[in-house]
């Protein structure tokens, strides 16, 4: 249901900007309300979260360790698994943030006769994650082309590294082919595998076809349906600039395009997708391990009612005295 | 080698349990209401055990019956407790909304791989609360309902959350592999804090928590017991050793408090670990005591809730405050571990009544626990072994083909791997690893962790134990080994059952009984026999004893 439902979302989607461009000629709804709409709300969404976020205060120091501990001088300390200093949990998250650290570790359970267990490599879900996220960034990397002028230093680096197999007119970016390999890997995996498809709500699938739809509508205004780049540039330029123009005959790819993007900028602070910033809040991996060394406050620590030592006396004195225990009072 | 399995009453053969199929149902989980399964849960908890320690809602109930005797307004009290513990806890709040259910952890839980229930999927069992926050604190769930992964809480909910917050032994293991660090540990410990708002524990839980408060441990044993249980070891070592060793307990000015899992008194395997403290400590001349009030390390309000876990143990600091000594040492135990390690600093800090702890016998610091002053035995021995502080025959413990079970506590909320290690490899001469994606970080749970170690739910336990004990079978098979040690009293009261069934043959020790069972001690009488009594290698035909 979710999976069906989240595909037409997505076509009715892209029928709306299409529909609203050609027929309705609301490109200044489409090009320029409501990507501003959405960028406030991606922005005010987020910082509304993280917000929420942390103002839940962390009452424990509870990372999971992943290697031994700081212990005797003479055993060796992992230090970017099992951090007890700031630099070790910096590096720690760094490696979790950009390198996937924690679904780096994947296996795959197998029962066999036996009964046997076995558990095997399994990095694909590593490496498409990896693939999808880091050429999705390159590819907004990419896009500053459109929105700076001149051009920052580093796009067209950027650009003729990821044209670095100079194929085609205009030339093939690698990270357009990788970006919409790994979607697609993970919408397959996401329907084949049956415990993910059993766990997978509207919610997975929804902005899986979306930015499948905006991968697909870029490669398509690129190679395809060639759209007016000059006028392009001055819509979003105009954007930018606070400067809104809306310039005649860009093609209604581009706007289905923007559409697309908007929504998941919409989308996105209420959704799932948050993991993009929760993930360096997580209390499991961005403390170090050292509570027994450096205390950690609780903001709302607060006593508790306890049984006490005298109380425990008064009970049991006399088979204390009995078994030649101590005791604080005779009687 | 061919030892048959024992198998408890009304369990089917291994080979029979161990056929699991892993393919979720056709219908969706959320309509495919609970079925609680016998075999599979504990017993609810007696009125007598929530009244001992004020907790709500103490009635008599049956986890069997349909009516389960909740408040009137027990949707209420639970919503309500969900808001207040968002407001507390960043974890709770961030781990409602960040999952992306790509799955990672679903097959890394020992009750999943050992059952394949899909609600025991970590991802799973947290959406089960999930779908309720959702329901009643996000714009989306409020409006969209089912289709955002949203549902009512009602009757039939609560107790499917009940079912599968007592089937997660909070091991941690998911945590590893979750690209945010999701905890389902914490979610579990916040659904059952949830859970006890209205009077929903069980009783192997709720007993050991009312025990501990009167008693000062989860057994119940009264100070008296407690000495005669200790003066009986003694009897026993001296029969083994022929040396008399010395003990006390709440004996003020004792430079070290020793604090254990009350377990050690009571069971078997516990008890021989506890003596080869006894051994150890005498032979150092260790200026340490016991306590009758502190008799407890291991903190069963930690599987209730942050509140009771604190409840329960203030008494370590207070208790070191009052025999005025300057450091406490603590003993073999997983969750006492965790909660020493992570908790207790927080809880009670600054402990600035106590000295940075120092080993009286090799003077080293012990740097990381400068503030809390809470030494683990593990570190200390290993500290002696490393200073060449004792005498050790590895020898005594050829018997024993050893391997380490790194119990989950220690392992992922402490990362306590080398010490154990370094001990047991001067202690034993076989040593023998069990494969890696079962060891250290990547431990797997004895199945039985976090109050759920009852014998009402055997199955349950059973299977939680098939990816531990699959691979002790394995080196039991490859290396024979015969010995699966650890530093843990849940692993040493329980594995024994769930080995005998899944690996007969294989013996569980504590790490200090085989550390007392090689040690080397001053006027000591030439050893025939282990700990337990049983003759040592080469000595099967020797002297009368």
């Amino acid at each position: 249901m979710g999976l069906l439902l989240s595909f037409f979302v997505v076509i009715v989607l892209v029928l709306l900007a299409f529909g609203g461009v050609e027929a309705a000629n609301l490109q200044y709804l489409f090009g320029i309300i409501i990507p501003y709409a959405a960028f406030v709300t991606f922005i005010v969404g987020i910082f509304y979260r993280v917000v929420k976020w942390g103002r839940s205060p962390v009452p424990f120091r509870i990372p999971t360790t992943a290697g031994q501990e700081k212990s005797l001088p003479w055993i060796k300390q992992n230090k970017i698994d099992n951090p007890s200093s700031a630099l070790g949990v910096i590096v720690r998250m760094a490696f979790e943030v950009l390198l996937f650290r924690s679904l780096f570790r994947n296996t795959k359970t197998e029962l066999r006769e036996g009964p046997s267990l076995a558990y095997g490599s399994a990095k694909w879900l590593w490496l498409a994650g990896l693939a999808f996220h880091w050429t999705f960034f390159i590819i907004v990397l990419r896009h500053l082309r459109l929105f700076t002028e001149p051009i920052l230093f580093f796009v067209p680096l950027i650009e003729s590294l990821d044209a670095f197999f100079q194929m085609g007119v205009p030339l093939l970016y690698i990270t357009d082919v990788v970006f919409l390999m790994a979607v697609t890997y993970l919408f397959f995996r996401r329907v084949l595998i049956p415990q993910v498809r059993y766990i997978s709500l509207a919610a997975d699938y929804f902005p899986l076809f979306l930015i499948l739809g905006i991968g697909v509508s870029g490669v398509l205004m690129r190679y395809f349906f060639k759209v007016d780049v000059v006028g392009a540039k001055e819509l979003t330029m105009g954007l930018v600039t606070f400067n809104p123009v809306v310039p005649e005959g860009i093609g209604v790819i581009f706007y289905i395009h923007l559409f697309l993007v908007s929504t998941l900028l919409i989308y996105f602070p209420f959704s799932k997708l948050m993991h993009m910033a929760g993930v360096f809040l997580s209390p499991t991996r961005n403390l170090a391990n050292n509570n027994r060394e450096r205390m950690h406050i609780n903001p709302w620590n607060y006593p508790v009612k306890v049984h006490t030592y005298e109380e425990y006396e008064e009970e049991f004195r006399h088979f204390m005295k009995d078994a030649g225990i101590p005791v604080e009072k005779e009687e | 080698m061919a030892v048959q399995p024992k198998v408890p009453k009304g369990i089917s053969y291994p080979d029979e349990l161990s056929k699991v199929d892993y393919k979720p149902p056709e219908k969706a989980w959320m309509d495919t209401p609970v079925v609680l399964k016998p075999n599979m849960f504990c017993w609810g908890n007696k009125e007598k055990s929530l009244k001992a320690v004020d907790f709500p809602n103490a009635r008599a109930w049956s986890v069997a019956d349909e009516d389960w005797k909740l408040p009137e307004n027990w949707k209420e009290i639970f919503l309500e407790g969900i808001r207040e513990r968002l407001d507390k806890y960043r974890t709770f709040r961030l781990f409602m909304d960040i999952c992306v259910r790509c799955g990672a952890c679903a097959d890394k839980c020992h009750f999943f791989i050992g059952g394949g229930d899909p609600k025991n999927m970590p991802v799973l069992r947290a959406e089960l609360l999930r779908s309720v926050y959702r329901k009643y604190f996000t714009g989306s769930g409020k409006a969209l309902g089912k289709l955002a992964g949203a549902r009512e809480l009602n009757i039939g909910v609560l107790k499917e959350l009940w079912y599968y917050a007592y089937q997660c032994t909070e091991c941690r293991r998911c945590s590893l592999f979750c690209p945010y660090g999701i905890d389902t540990a914490e979610v579990t410990i916040i659904a059952r804090e949830l859970l006890n708002l209205l009077g929903l524990n069980i009783e192997w839980i709720a007993g050991p928590v009312a025990n501990c408060w009167r008693t000062g441990n989860h057994m119940g044993l009264l100070p008296h017991t407690l000495r005669d249980t200790v003066e009986m070891f003694k009897a026993d070592l001296e029969t083994i050793t022929g040396v008399k060793v010395d003990y006390s307990f709440n004996r003020k000015g004792a430079e070290i408090l020793f604090v254990n899992p009350s377990g050690e008194y009571f069971d078997p395997n516990g008890n021989i670990t506890f003596s080869g403290y006894m051994l150890l400590f005498h032979e150092l001349g260790l200026d340490v005591t016991l306590s009758t009030y502190c008799s407890e390390g291991g903190n069963f309000g930690f599987f209730t809730s942050n509140e009771m876990a604190k409840r329960l143990h203030s008494k370590v600091y207070a208790e070191a405050k009052r025999l005025k000594v300057k450091w406490i040492l603590g003993g073999e135990c997983g969750h006492m571990w965790r909660v020493w390690h992570q908790y207790h600093n927080t809880w009670f800090g600054p402990v600035d009544f106590l000295e940075e702890p120092v080993s009286p016998i090799t003077g080293t610091k012990f740097e990381n626990a400068k503030s809390n002053k809470v030494v683990h035995i593990c570190e200390f021995t290993s500290d002696l072994i490393k200073h060449g502080k004792i005498k050790l025959d590895p020898s005594r413990n050829d018997n024993y083909i050893v391997t380490l079970h790194d119990s989950c506590n220690v392992s992922r909320g402490m990362g306590f791997f080398e010490e154990p290690r370094y001990i047991i490899k001067n202690v034993c001469n076989n040593f023998y690893e069990m494969p890696p994606n079962t060891i250290r970080e990547n431990t797997f749970c004895c199945g039985s962790g976090s109050g759920v170690n009852a014998s009402e739910n055997m199955e349950l336990r059973l299977r939680g134990a098939l990816p531990r004990a699959n691979a002790l079978k394995y080196v039991r098979e490859k290396f024979g080994v015969n010995t699966l040690a650890n530093i843990c009293q849940i692993d040493r009261a329980a594995l024994q059952t769930l080995a005998d069934y899944w690996v007969p043959g294989v013996a569980i020790r504590g790490v200090h009984e085989l550390v007392g069972n090689a040690l080397i001690m001053r006027g000591e009488k030439e050893r025939t026999t282990d700990l337990r009594g049983e003759p040592l290698l080469g000595k099967e035909g020797g002297e009368n004893v």
